[in-house]
């Protein structure tokens, strides 16, 4: 087997111009199927909404028959950015700042959380290991919808579990009158500077999705530890490394190959994390907890402004554009870190 | 200032006690405060899986629960969202089989489709690589809902006779595969490149074409991917809700997660909450299940880090 592996690469012939559009000719077979379905549901609607974001596309227009909308220009561009919506308390700048720091707030919180468990649970001669890690895993299999109706109803404020839990404890022990915290739409922001507005809402939906999302970021953690040969951290210690230093000098440089990536990943994700913004708060109170995605899918479910919603597509499409772009130059700004 | 000064030392022998015993290759005492750590997180981790089991088994039919620790337990909950889960005509039977309908149509056509396009991605030069990879990873970044506007509008033109392709389960599953192929494609081709190359290059010594290399060797080496990729996929289609709702209207074609969305929001009050519970489990399990078969695939078969041309 191994013979066959370092003889292979002197056996192939370079391949002549005939093979090579002979290759390419097998190459659009193989993928003849992907593009014919993208094509028509994937690339033609993007182009296609394009245009619609440039009339006034809407009911009247939907009937097989309708007449055609009409080009208006850019003017669902100007309403969105001068929040002229029918949606109420609808601040596209607002939003966009928020649902930044949605992403950014989730990640980070993840990432120690899921490096930290994955640490403990890599502490040497530690029992049960194997359960802990089957147990912790439970919040990646449940399908996200259900995780936020499932925590929307843990923030009833008269039969939700955390009110419970909070009468059951520190209602008892300082003997308060009932608690009946509603979490999800209590009216008064606790961090208000211009457009970044964090109502207790926010902090409720960073609770589920805290839950929901370490795990798997535990799951990376714990690939990337298992990848470390222990030779290293003997090296270190013998060097006399106390434990944060063998922790900057062993461990970090494995983690962050690893690390880096998935929450590039998991930022993107969060961006567009639809279910808890919609099931959990309904984007409320006053629309703080609205994200784009959420406020596009509003757009055309309960307004029916299908050329609004192309453009605020667009605008969307640009602003993950940049977000990619800004991620591609970090990973690779600090790629170097990696030696 | 004593106070504080009295917990700094205290703290400081703490710590080396805690040395102490890591040198004598871990103590008693830490391996319980590991454990009693794991549990404090494990609590947290099964706590709302507990409380909406208990709340299924509630035997009272409350419209809320009025304790973490109902009296007794029933199945009468389950009973109740089988025969008729949402104020519709329908029963769970049905919202169960629209959901697989849409769940194995997406997951056999992205996983099928998919696999091919990633062959081709990761074996072969050819004209327009480049420009397809970066066309399909630019749609990979995109939300569903990004192009949720034009698939409605353009599935409802297609209208033969009384049947609109838009408000049908095949329109609906055409328009989810429309986000899902391009992430089988991305997901499925990062995984291939880590096959190593010289075990097809000698079937191609051996006399074998790209068709049978790809059929002999690939595909059995891509059973991981492929199944996990199947199972993202699956479990997108079972749980799907933000098209399924706007796209279909008619009460027969409705599927588990739109039935969800009427047990909770402005309708929560009329759906008492063990039967909100029962319904999630029912609706949970699938997936739950799923993800335990293919555990051990999970990590090596998810692919999204590796993103190198």
């Amino acid at each position: 087997m191994s013979a066959v592996v370092t003889a292979a690469p002197s056996l192939t012939p370079r391949p002549s111009r005939w093979r090579r559009s002979r290759e390419t000719r097998t190459a659009y077979l193989f993928l003849l199927p992907a593009l014919l379905v993208m094509a028509v549901i994937t690339f033609y609607p993007l182009v296609f909404q394009v245009y619609m974001s440039f009339t006034d596309y809407g009911l009247k227009n939907l009937a097989a028959k309708a007449p055609l909308p009409n080009v208006v220009g850019l003017d669902n561009y100007f309403r969105i950015l001068g929040n002229d919506i029918v949606i109420p308390n609808f601040d596209f700048v607002r939003i966009l700042v928020f649902n930044l720091w949605w992403a950014l707030s989730n990640v980070v919180i993840h990432v120690v959380l899921g490096v930290g468990v994955a640490l403990l649970l890599n502490t040497p001669k530690l029992r049960l290991r194997r359960f802990w890690r089957s147990l912790y895993i439970l919040p990646v299999m449940i399908p996200p919808i259900i995780v936020a109706t499932v925590w929307r109803n843990m923030f009833d404020p008269q039969s939700g579990a955390i009110n419970q839990i909070l009468n059951g404890t520190i209602g008892v022990i300082f003997r308060l009158p009932p608690i009946q915290l509603d979490v999800l739409n209590d009216p008064n922001p606790l961090v208000q500077a211009g457009p970044f507005i964090l109502p207790l809402a926010y902090f409720g939906l960073l609770a589920a999705n805290v839950w929901l999302g370490w795990p798997l970021n535990s799951v990376v953690a714990t690939g990337a530890l298992q990848s470390i040969p222990k030779e290293l951290y003997e090296a270190a210690e013998m060097d006399g490394a106390g434990a944060w230093q063998r922790f900057k000098a062993v461990t970090l440089p494995f983690l962050r190959p690893a690390m880096f990536p998935f929450a590039i990943y998991g930022f993107v994700v969060t961006f567009n994390l639809f279910y808890l913004s919609y099931f959990m708060s309904g984007g409320g109170p006053f629309g703080q907890t609205e994200l784009l995605v959420t406020t596009a899918y509003r757009l055309v479910a309960e307004q029916h402004l299908y050329g609004v919603a192309a453009a605020f597509a667009v605008f969307q499409f640009f602003i993950l554009l940049a977000i990619t772009l800004v991620t591609n130059r970090l990973a690779k700004a600090t790629a170097s870190f990696n030696a | 200032m004593s106070a504080d000064a009295s917990t700094v030392a205290l703290k400081a022998s703490a710590r080396a006690a805690v040395a102490t015993n890591r040198r004598r290759g871990g103590g008693i005492r830490r391996q319980i405060a590991l454990q009693v750590l794991c549990v404090l997180i494990g609590i947290t981790v099964v706590f709302p899986v507990l409380w909406i089991v208990a709340m299924a088994l509630d035997p009272r039919n409350l419209q809320k629960p009025d304790s973490l620790f109902p009296p007794g337990a029933s199945l009468d909950a389950f009973a109740r969202v089988i025969a008729k889960p949402t104020v519709n005509p329908v029963s769970f039977l049905t919202l169960a089989t629209n959901s697989l309908f849409i769940a194995l149509v997406i997951s056999i056509s992205s996983v099928a489709i998919g696999v091919l396009a990633a062959y081709a991605f990761s074996r072969m030069r050819f004209r327009g690589r480049e420009f397809l990879m970066i066309a399909i990873l630019a749609v990979l970044m995109l939300p569903a809902v990004a192009t949720i506007a034009p698939l409605f509008v353009s599935l409802n033109k297609i209208q033969i006779g009384t049947f609109n392709l838009r408000n049908s389960l095949i329109g609906v599953s055409i328009a989810i595969i429309s986000s899902q192929l391009p992430f089988a494609v991305w997901n499925i081709k990062g995984y291939l490149d880590t096959i190593p190359k010289e075990l097809e290059e000698a079937a191609v010594v051996d006399g074998a074409g790209r068709v049978q290399t790809f059929v002999r060797i690939i595909l059995p080496l891509s059973t991981p991917v492929l199944a996990v990729t199947a199972l993202f996929a699956f479990i997108a289609g079972w749980t799907e809700f933000i098209l399924s709702w706007i796209f279909l209207t008619k009460p027969e074609t409705f599927t588990l997660a739109m039935a969800l969305n009427g047990m909770v929001g402005q309708y929560a009050s009329a759906t008492p909450w063990s039967n909100f519970a029962a319904f999630s489990i029912l609706f949970a399990v699938p997936p739950i299940v799923a993800y335990a078969v293919l555990q051990r695939y999970i990590v090596g078969g998810l692919t999204v880090g590796g993103v190198k041309g």
